[in-house]
């Protein structure tokens, strides 16, 4: 009898009450059955078409690493591969300097600031990319808000050219990303005990040095997680580098849309696609050992 | 901040600068929401900022044009049953991964999850792949499956936070009195759990309603929406119609996270659901 030899297992497990109220023997519990049209679902939408791209990027009529040989020997290509990095990398440490300080600012408030402030980090987050992006387009433009501003100072005599290149790229990106640093550095931030900065503040710590040897190291979790959640997100970014950046800041995103949209190339699309892929999912597996994936969206208090 | 002891002229000046820092940080991250407004009313043919003087002619252009009114309709349509199927789909999952006692739950919930992770770019290319050999490109309801992939995590997100303040005891006094396991879900844990359902599915739409990249390869012709619209708005005529829209789709997800935030309430003035987040 499984029901017996379960609940023996576990003699003080309230799992065991559910048991003896459904004495029926099933050898698929109901927890399990219930998860088979999810699973189903994401097995044939989901893993299926990946799947699929990651066999068309090495087999094309027959077996072929072409594909991943045209990304390291012709030069544009490995470009493009490094400035995705690049890019990626130059937003998550632009995402830890501006956001730090704010996680750090919000942990330290009382809940009712702390609720004033939020929406101001959460409504730019439910608003499209594509909104955003065309907005930051109005004001980096050459006769947008900035332009217009500086001429009207006087502070310059022709337009800065901030839009269309790097810069716009980098700014629009940050934006779009920061709040995904905030909310987990903010959410490990608000479990450290105060009372062990309390304590190093007694043994004559100065406040600096209270934070760079206690506060710090415990909020690295939410660093760590937070920055990579950055990154992984930035090396796919399309909306934001396809509108605010120029046609020297393709990125492997937009690399992916040309190579089917004007070139049809399937294969090699398929193979930057799997690139991308295997990355951010390497970066995800990274992630999930660091902190609780929950962590993740701000489950704070 | 609180738990600083010293308050010295240099200290004051260090947390003042620090608050200053930090308000700009903030001022950043609200400026294009701000921007946004006084630019839909503009008078301009094209993009400029300040306006040179406001109209409401791109509502207008908005309203009167077929090709911008069926992509709204096409938005809303996809929109409402992608909320439908996720959330069906998404319950059902979240009562698996809550109730159940499986080894594999942290893996599972990391795999219900990783939709958030894929980049929509890959995810979009493989569903064109597939779609494009069922021949259902421009139809709506492959836009409708691909949503749903990425709602999942959201709902599921929002599900299992409020089953999990659901007390399963009452769920369990239900069954010692005879109830069987799919009238104590229906009748004690569903009423207790609607307004997170009523959540999810609102995330759910917000997912389907702001997807550029799968719509951009499975639209076709026929299945054109909002955002694929405005995409096309921004990069082939810079139209200024594209403002109005993206103050009126900007609306939208304020308009449900305080609809969200009521029901929250009122959920929590039952008694029903500890604040989920």
């Amino acid at each position: 009898m499984t029901v017996k030899g379960e609940l023996a297992a576990h003699p003080t497990n309230r799992e065991g009450h559910r048991e003896r109220a459904r004495p029926r023997r099933k050898r698929w519990s109901l927890e399990t059955l219930i998860l088979v049209p999810i699973l189903a679902y994401l097995a044939v939408f989901y893993v299926y078409p990946l799947a699929r791209i990651l066999l068309l990027s090495v087999y094309g009529p027959r077996l072929t690493f072409d594909h991943f040989l045209r990304m390291v020997t012709v030069p544009v290509y490995t470009q493009v591969l490094m400035r995705s990095f690049r890019i990626a990398l130059l937003v998550t440490v632009l995402s830890l300097v501006l956001g730090y300080p704010v996680a750090y600012l919000l942990s330290n408030l009382k809940p009712r600031q702390v609720a004033l402030l939020m929406p101001v980090i959460l409504v730019p987050f439910t608003i499209s990319v594509l909104v955003r992006s065309y907005a930051w387009m109005a004001i980096l433009g050459r006769q947008g808000l900035v332009n217009t501003l500086l001429g009207w100072l006087g502070l310059t005599q022709q337009p800065l050219e901030i839009l269309y290149n790097e810069f716009g790229v980098l700014l629009g990106m940050v934006h779009i990303l920061l709040p995904f640093f905030i909310l987990p550095a903010y959410s490990v931030m608000i479990r450290i005990d105060r009372d062990l900065l309390k304590a190093a503040y007694i043994m004559g710590a100065t406040p600096a040095r209270g934070f760079l040897e206690v506060f710090l190291p415990l909020s690295l979790p939410g660093i760590i997680g937070g920055g990579l959640l950055v990154f992984i997100q930035a090396l796919g970014f399309f909306v934001t580098p396809a509108l605010l950046g120029g046609p020297q800041d393709t990125m492997i995103s937009m690399l992916i849309e040309l190579q089917i949209s004007q070139l049809l190339n399937w294969g090699f699309a398929a193979a930057l696609s799997s690139v991308l892929l295997i990355a951010t999912l390497g970066g995800f597996m990274l992630l999930t050992r660091i902190v609780r994936v929950s962590i993740l969206w701000g489950e704070a208090r | 901040m609180r738990t600083s002891p010293p308050n010295s002229w240099a200290a004051r000046i260090g947390t003042f600068s620090f608050r200053v820092y930090c308000a700009l940080v903030l001022l950043f991250l609200a400026a294009p929401v701000v921007i946004v407004v006084p630019l839909a009313f503009s008078s301009a043919d094209f993009l400029r900022f300040p306006p040179p003087s406001y109209s409401l002619r791109w509502f207008n252009n908005f309203f009167s044009r077929r090709d911008w009114m069926e992509a709204a309709a096409n938005s809303f349509k996809i929109g409402f049953l992608t909320a439908g199927l996720a959330t069906v789909l998404g319950t059902a999952a979240a009562y698996g991964l809550v109730r159940g006692r499986s080894k594999r739950k942290e893996a599972l919930y990391a795999f219900f999850i990783s939709p958030m992770i894929v980049p929509n770019i890959v995810f979009a290319l493989a569903l064109y792949y597939l779609f494009s050999r069922l021949r259902m490109v421009g139809n709506m309801w492959s836009l409708v499956l691909g949503h749903t992939v990425l709602a999942l995590p959201p709902v599921i997100i929002v599900l299992s936070a409020s089953l999990q303040s659901v007390d399963y005891a009452l769920e369990q006094a239900a069954m010692i009195h005879g109830a069987r396991r799919l009238r104590a879900f229906v009748e004690v844990t569903l009423p207790l759990i609607l307004p997170g359902m009523v959540t999810a599915a609102l995330f759910a739409f917000l997912v389907s309603f702001d997807d550029l990249l799968i719509a951009l390869f499975l639209s076709g012709s026929r299945a054109v929406t909002l955002p694929k619209r405005m995409w096309d708005g921004v990069r082939l005529e810079i139209d200024p119609t594209v403002a109005a829209v993206a103050l009126l789709v900007m609306l939208l997800p304020t308009v449900i996270l305080v609809m969200t935030a009521l029901l929250r309430k009122r959920a929590v003035g039952r008694g029903g659901e500890k604040a989920t987040p």
